[in-house]
């Protein structure tokens, strides 16, 4: 029997993320303005607290503020995912130990479920705990929001990282406090309320979270959705949204790039989408699938002369699915034959795998294709297990053995915590 | 002497963990007949159980110099790093000093210092106001005799 214990959830989050992972092995950086750069090192994706309190924006091509860089010496890093996935793991892993349930919602933020696990009076105390504990264990400083709702949670962790008196842990169990936090904050900043659906609420008097909470729900429901209608109820304490502890299984996989420099030959176009297909063929078989329908698409970039533009694209559905990525390349390469046009300098490609099947449920058609051949499974899972060790690595020989279209990270911190080799140079 | 940071035990994915498996049996198990021993049989041993209590607090790093040289800890060796215990005196540790990831010895009383194991070597002290920024505690020293290239 399950007992009718009111929710408490908490939202866990890390404090800039990408930064403080950076920052983890080089205490030189401590006090210093550090930002990391999006792929191909173009924009702004991390900002550190000093270089926010600079002014740095998130999103800013990194040409555009050379300036700033030199004046202040901001260091500078590509995005270094493998640090940072298995720094998040390690968050995760500790904060699991730690709530009876919980939902990863992105790579730097958890939802628990801290249901019956302190009681009122001791929940501050338990997120202060929790945050000690992730900071000491995995070196990475986080902050809480303690609420009854997802959404209050929520708004209780940007509490709780905007406010510094707060020391990183919100408590928002209490009505009175709800109320507080919610006629500060702007109805934007509720989670789920984007620009478009704010600018409407305005235009009906409604500006702040609180005003929001106190709208007429049917009211509501009938202008917008029944989605935001549900966020008002939780804005009002009122618990609509449960974890989502196994995460929705994928319905599509996107293997794509914008290129490191222009590509204009057809060859080194079938390289790139062998080894977007052959990537993209191996999460498809994490996920236990099969596709059916496989897209491919080429651009060029969509900043220059109209003359020299040019995209296109195009998809087929396989006669059966298939996880095979022999067949899923060759689906590729046929595919890129029709869209293919001389002359054209390309900036990204992309391959789509879609329409998904369980890889236990075929349905075999009439005439023998060859598609799924005896022994693919076993072939495929064994070309995987081989990838995943550093050494020795098996891919397609249409991937291209060296490419010069891979990704520009030319300010690639080490692997510091994945790779035996990946050595800092200390003095 | 200065560490630098090499990698992490891969005990923490169940899925990418690396044993080192050393079947512990008490008889030899012939074809043919069930062995009596089998009821007897137990656990092989695992490295990560015998040097890892908490993979997610476990780092590694690796040794440059000889400034640990009395404390057993030779240039080159691999260093195990546990930040779920909390430092205490005597304990080695890795300490950013400096802008710099050092190994030392640290001493928390009569004052604050970081001591090196090796008499060409002075003791840092740190004075009060200065945040001394512990890394974590050494636990396990892991010295390949025959290094693999």
């Amino acid at each position: 029997m399950r007992c009718q214990m009111k929710p408490v959830f908490a939202l866990v989050d890390c404090n800039n993320f990408y930064t403080s992972c950076e920052k983890l092995f080089r205490p030189d950086l401590k006090d210093r303005p550090v930002i990391v750069l999006s792929n191909n090192d173009g924009c702004v994706v991390a900002r550190s607290r000093e270089a926010k309190a600079l002014g740095i924006k998130m999103g800013r091509p990194v040409f555009k503020i050379q300036q700033e860089i030199l004046q202040h010496g901001i260091v500078t890093f590509s995005s270094n995912y493998a640090l940072y996935a298995d720094l998040s793991s390690r968050v995760m892993s500790t904060l699991e130990h730690l709530a009876p349930r919980m939902e990863i919602y992105s790579i730097d933020e958890a939802f628990l479920d801290l249901t019956g696990v302190a009681s009122a009076d001791c929940l501050l105390e338990y997120g202060q705990q929790v945050c000690a504990k992730v900071g000491a264990w995995t070196g990475i400083a986080v902050c809480a929001g303690i609420a009854p709702s997802k959404t209050l949670a929520k708004l209780a962790n940007y509490a709780a990282k905007h406010f510094p008196a707060t020391k990183g842990v919100v408590d928002l169990c209490q009505p009175k406090r709800q109320k507080r936090l919610m006629a500060l904050l702007p109805v934007a900043e509720v989670w789920g309320i984007g620009p478009r659906i704010s600018k409407r609420l305005q235009t009906m008097g409604i500006f702040s979270a609180l005003d929001l909470a106190q709208a007429n729900p049917k009211q509501i429901r009938n202008l917008f959705s029944v989605v935001v209608e549900r966020t008002l109820f939780e804005l009002n304490g009122e618990s609509c949204l449960d974890l989502e502890e196994i995460p929705p299984s994928k319905k599509q996989i996107i293997c794509s790039r914008t290129f490191g420099s222009r590509i204009t030959t057809r060859q080194a176009m079938e390289q790139v989408i062998c080894a977007y297909t052959a990537r993209a063929s191996v999460k498809l078989r994490e996920e236990k699938q099969s596709a059916k329908r496989l897209a491919v698409f080429i651009r060029t970039s969509p900043f220059i002369a109209q003359d020299q533009r040019y995209s296109n694209a195009a998809s087929a559905e396989l006669i059966e699915a298939s996880d095979d990525s022999r067949d899923l390349i060759a689906q590729a390469m046929s595919l890129l034959q029709g869209i293919w046009r001389d002359g054209f300098r390309y900036a990204k490609a992309g391959v789509m795998l879609s329409d998904f099947r369980s890889a236990s449920m075929r349905q075999t058609c009439l005439f023998e294709t060859g598609l799924n051949r005896t022994g693919s499974h076993a072939l495929m899972t064994v070309m995987d297990k081989i990838n995943q060790k550093s050494k020795g690595k098996v891919f397609f020989a249409g991937q291209g053995i060296k490419t010069n279209w891979a990704m520009k990270r030319q300010r690639l911190s080490p692997a510091y915590t994945t790779r035996w080799t990946d050595i800092p140079l200390v003095k | 002497m200065s560490v630098s940071l090499i990698g992490h035990s891969s005990a923490l994915a169940s899925t990418k963990v690396k044993y080192l498996k050393i079947p512990f049996f008490f008889e030899h198990v012939s074809a043919g007949f069930p062995s009596p021993a089998q009821d007897y049989v137990e656990q092989t041993l695992d490295l990560n159980e015998l040097c890892i209590k908490h993979p997610e607090a476990t780092f590694f790093v690796r040794v440059q110099g000889d400034s640990m040289l009395e404390a057993g800890i030779l240039h080159g060796d691999v260093l195990l790093i546990d930040r779920s215990i909390d430092a205490k005196h005597d304990d080695i540790v890795i300490a950013g000093l400096y802008g710099e990831l050092t190994v030392k010895q640290l001493e928390l009383k009569p004052v604050v210092r970081l001591v090196p194991r090796n008499k060409a070597y002075h003791a840092i002290d740190i004075p009060e106001e200065a945040e001394l920024n512990i890394f974590g505690v050494v636990t396990s020293v892991i010295r390949n005799l025959r290094p693999q290239c």
